[in-house]
């Protein structure tokens, strides 16, 4: 799945398992595409080393999310692929 | 598969390389009835389906960094099919 989020907030982890050093992670709310909430918040990786609290971010799901770091295949199932500048609901 | 309906878009500017220059859609995931299940995805687009239409998506990474040639890049879902017409055997 990949999906919009919005960053809601960060997690500190210091005992972690190898290949999650120096990795950002942020928790991000599940968003729909009228930017409601869909579903419980999730801990991504950052995979753009550059998403900040209330940004709203692009988050790809399952392994695939482990590519987005740089020595791939850490230990994440989601992570941030995307800042997202704007969004388009043309159903509306 | 998964068959979809085109309803958004997504504009990233900072993103990883392999959604560089590529077009972003959100796709509302139909029952085979043509009914919106209420999920929506984002997902790559390669074959220039336009706002509205059913599509075919591939959920799936393998296959979707087949399809990107990018052996590296973190990405699942691709629209890889615009669908024309949907028949069900009774």
């Amino acid at each position: 799945m990949m999906e919009l989020g919005r960053v809601t907030g960060t997690v500190v982890a210091t005992t972690i398992y190898e290949g999650l050093e120096g990795v950002r992670l942020l928790i991000v709310q599940p968003l729909d595409r009228k930017l409601q909430p869909r579903g419980r918040p999730v801990v991504a990786a950052d995979g753009v080393a550059m998403a900040a609290p209330d940004d709203l971010v692009a988050v790809v799901a399952s392994r695939e999310a482990s590519l987005a770091l740089p020595p791939p295949f850490g230990p994440v199932d989601h992570a941030i692929v995307g800042i997202v500048d704007a969004v388009e609901d043309w159903t509306r | 598969m998964k068959i979809g309906r085109v309803a958004g878009t997504v504009v990233s500017t900072i993103c990883v390389p392999v959604f560089e220059n590529r077009k972003l859609l959100f796709v509302d995931l139909l029952d085979l009835d043509g009914k919106e299940t209420g999920t929506d995805v984002i997902a790559v687009d390669v074959v220039g389906a336009g706002a509205g239409e059913m599509v075919l998506v591939l959920d799936e990474g393998n296959g979707a960094r087949q399809v990107l040639e990018a052996p590296d890049g973190p990405v699942r879902a691709v629209v890889v099919g615009v669908i024309d017409e949907l028949e069900l055997l009774p």
